[in-house]
């Protein structure tokens, strides 16, 4: 018979873990319950409160038209822009990274490890580092205060983390079976085509949900490299805030906040498990 | 003509030399076993036939043509592997035709040939799966199946049974022998196990530390093995190597072993006389005393010898006995019951003695 009874020691661990969750949670829950409440009632009695009067007004302001310096648009057309630079550069990250693990991974040619570690080292240099570099880029190409040059910055650096991945996943997939494709004739991407992608949904799921989440959320090349209307939700929430009115605007300001995280929250909240599942598969079952 | 030729190949990865020299003319129709225990070689050496490795030095022809610098895809040949390698994501029916929709052979003659390969293996209700569904032994029809479609100059297979239950592996090597009579392919097949390799080979050559030992039929690599090697490699139990001595008596060469003679076979060469020579004797040489060999012409031969253990396998008792100081297997009836640490006698096969020079290991009558 295994024992039952609710421990003590098993209490505490509830108790500790219950406690660490809530102190995480906090953050999220002032910003949703002040996206309710109205700037006058946040200045009178706390920025900590349950709203007394509900304030839905807030949302529609800061979707449609709230001032971010001085052009009243409210974040609609930054959340455009977050999405026209991060949908295009998580597809294009990931497609990449998937091809270039899978001739890192299955096609093994002279140098393939030192390639493999170089681009590998993406993942560990700060963002900061690779500010000015990447200036010197976006002007030279011409796409300085573009949203393409973010989709261009955002593919290229991660590249490093979907060809990790893919790469990682990969080198599980037989050699048996590249050779018996190569025997029967297919080339580099007929097999990636017909055999390594098809195997390939449970790790394209894990990097495009990282890739979302990450471009999504990035904040330092936007506010670099961007400005005015060019800019993505993270870096025009900053402007917003600095924007200086009568009455500090907290309400309107955390309805935007929690609009700007709802893409990122909903892709958690729907691919989670895919993500779990996707980073323990194995490719060949 | 010959199916294949490889001159002189050698491999070396770095420092090692994995294949030393491997010199092989294969006739068409045979089925070429190549057998050798881990690490011999012989799946480096197929999987430079297959054009999957490249060789260090010598030349590969198959099917009279150099192919040294050709890919896999053009050389017309067709590979089954030990793992079977089907590719998950397709069904029984794309597996077969992958090859033929990369060669871009029309449509009808794919179904064409679909049905004739499924037909001949039996298959036919398999083809709408995918190898996740598929048993072991349906998984390696498919293989071969998708090895068959092609009908290619030159069959190789790469240690297909290993993967498989000791019952269906004992089936699916009839079907492929009787598949082989059928179609009347060449065949190189790697394996380790020289059950496979006696069983279903035409020829095999035995692999052992990069080189061929020997390269003959089973019944010469069976009786007549080239050396040391060859002789414990073959054969389950393997071939009894006694250290003896050859003397002559009354004008014929005679194996002496501790206070037992044996005549020797009359090829021995007389630089030997006096000298110490390996004798070896398969177990099934040395029987119950009522046991008469081949057709009973050559006179009957007893030795007598203590039992030191039995070991009764049901179809027959492996008796192990000591002959002048080493440890000798003999194969008795079943129903013969001996007693340990008593002395017993047996008939001995003499026709059947092989003498081995105990330096080099070789051959020498």
């Amino acid at each position: 018979m295994p024992d039952t009874r609710p421990s003590f020691a098993r209490g505490l661990i509830y108790v500790v873990v219950t406690l660490l969750a809530a102190a995480y949670l906090v953050p999220l829950v002032v910003v949703v319950l002040n996206s309710l409440r109205t700037a006058e009632e946040i200045a009178q009695t706390s920025m900590i409160g349950w709203p007394i009067r509900w304030a839905f007004q807030n949302y529609t302001a800061a979707w449609a038209d709230y001032c971010i310096a001085q052009t009243c648009t409210g974040i609609r057309p930054y959340m455009l822009n977050s999405a026209l630079v991060t949908l295009p550069a998580t597809i294009l990250s990931t497609l990449l990274g998937a091809v270039a693990g899978y001739a890192i991974s299955l096609w093994r040619f002279r140098g393939d490890t030192w390639i493999f570690a170089l681009v590998t080292l993406g993942v560990f240099l700060p963002e900061q580092m690779r500010l000015i570099p990447w200036t010197i880029v976006l002007r030279d190409v011409g796409l300085t205060n573009t949203l393409s040059g973010l989709v261009m910055i955002h593919t290229i650096q991660g590249l490093s983390f979907t060809t990790l991945f893919c790469r990682n996943y990969y080198v599980a997939i037989p050699q048996d079976l590249m050779k018996a494709a190569k025997i029967d004739g297919a080339g580099f991407f007929r097999i990636f085509h017909r055999i390594v992608l098809p195997l390939s949904p449970p790790i394209l799921i894990v990097t495009v949900i990282w890739q979302f989440t990450h471009i999504w959320n990035e904040f330092l090349y936007g506010v670099t490299f961007t400005t005015g209307t060019q800019q993505p939700v993270t870096a025009a929430l900053i402007a917003l805030s600095a924007s200086v009115a009568d009455v500090p605007q907290h309400g309107v300001q955390s309805a935007a906040v929690v609009v700007a995280a709802l893409p990122t929250l909903l892709v958690y909240l729907f691919g989670g498990r895919y993500f779990v599942r996707g980073l323990t598969a194995g490719a060949v079952k | 003509m010959s199916a294949l030729v490889i001159r002189d190949l050698h491999k070396r990865f770095g420092a090692t030399d994995v294949l030393k020299g491997i010199n092989l003319d294969i006739d068409n129709g045979d089925f070429t076993v190549l057998v050798g225990p881990s690490g011999c070689g012989k799946s480096t050496l197929l999987n430079i036939i297959a054009g999957l490795e490249t060789a260090s030095s010598g030349e590969i022809e198959i099917d009279g043509r150099v192919v040294n610098a050709i890919p896999p895809k053009d050389r017309d040949i067709a590979m089954v592997f030990q793992t079977y390698a089907l590719y998950p994501s397709m069904t029984v029916r794309q597996n077969i035709t992958f090859g033929m929709e990369c060669r871009n052979v029309p449509k009808p003659r794919q179904a064409a040939a679909l049905e004739r390969v499924a037909k001949l293996l039996q298959i036919e209700p398999l083809l709408a799966r995918k190898p996740a569904q598929l048993s072991g032994g349906q998984r390696q029809r498919v293989a071969m199946g998708r090895a068959l479609v092609r009908d290619p100059k030159l069959f190789l297979f790469d240690e297909p049974l290993s993967n498989l239950d000791a019952k269906l592996r004992v089936e699916m090597r009839m079907e492929i022998k009787q598949l082989h009579a059928r179609i009347g392919a060449s065949i190189v097949y790697v394996t380790h196990d020289q059950i496979e390799a006696m069983t279903m080979a035409t020829r095999i050559a035995v692999m052992y530390q990069g080189e061929i030992q020997q390269f003959a039929d089973p019944d010469t690599i069976y009786n007549r093995p080239a050396n040391l090697f060859v002789a414990r490699f073959m054969g389950a139990p393997p071939m009894n190597p006694i250290p003896a001595r050859l003397e002559v008596e009354a004008g014929r060469p005679m194996v002496v072993v501790g206070d037992i003679r044996l005549p020797a076979p009359p090829t021995i060469s007389a630089d030997w006389r006096g000298k110490p020579v390996i004798l070896g004797i398969r177990p099934e040489c040395i029987a119950e005393p009522s046991r008469q060999f081949g057709d009973g012409a050559t006179p009957g031969l007893t030795i007598t010898a203590p039992v030191e253990m039995t070991e009764p396998t049901g179809a027959e008792t492996i008796v192990v006995m000591r002959l002048g100081g080493a440890k000798v297997l003999g194969r008795v009836a079943p129903d013969i019951r001996l007693a340990i640490g008593a002395l017993a006698n047996f008939a001995v096969d003499a026709r059947k003695l092989c003498l081995f020079d105990p330096k080099t290991e070789r051959l020498i009558a």
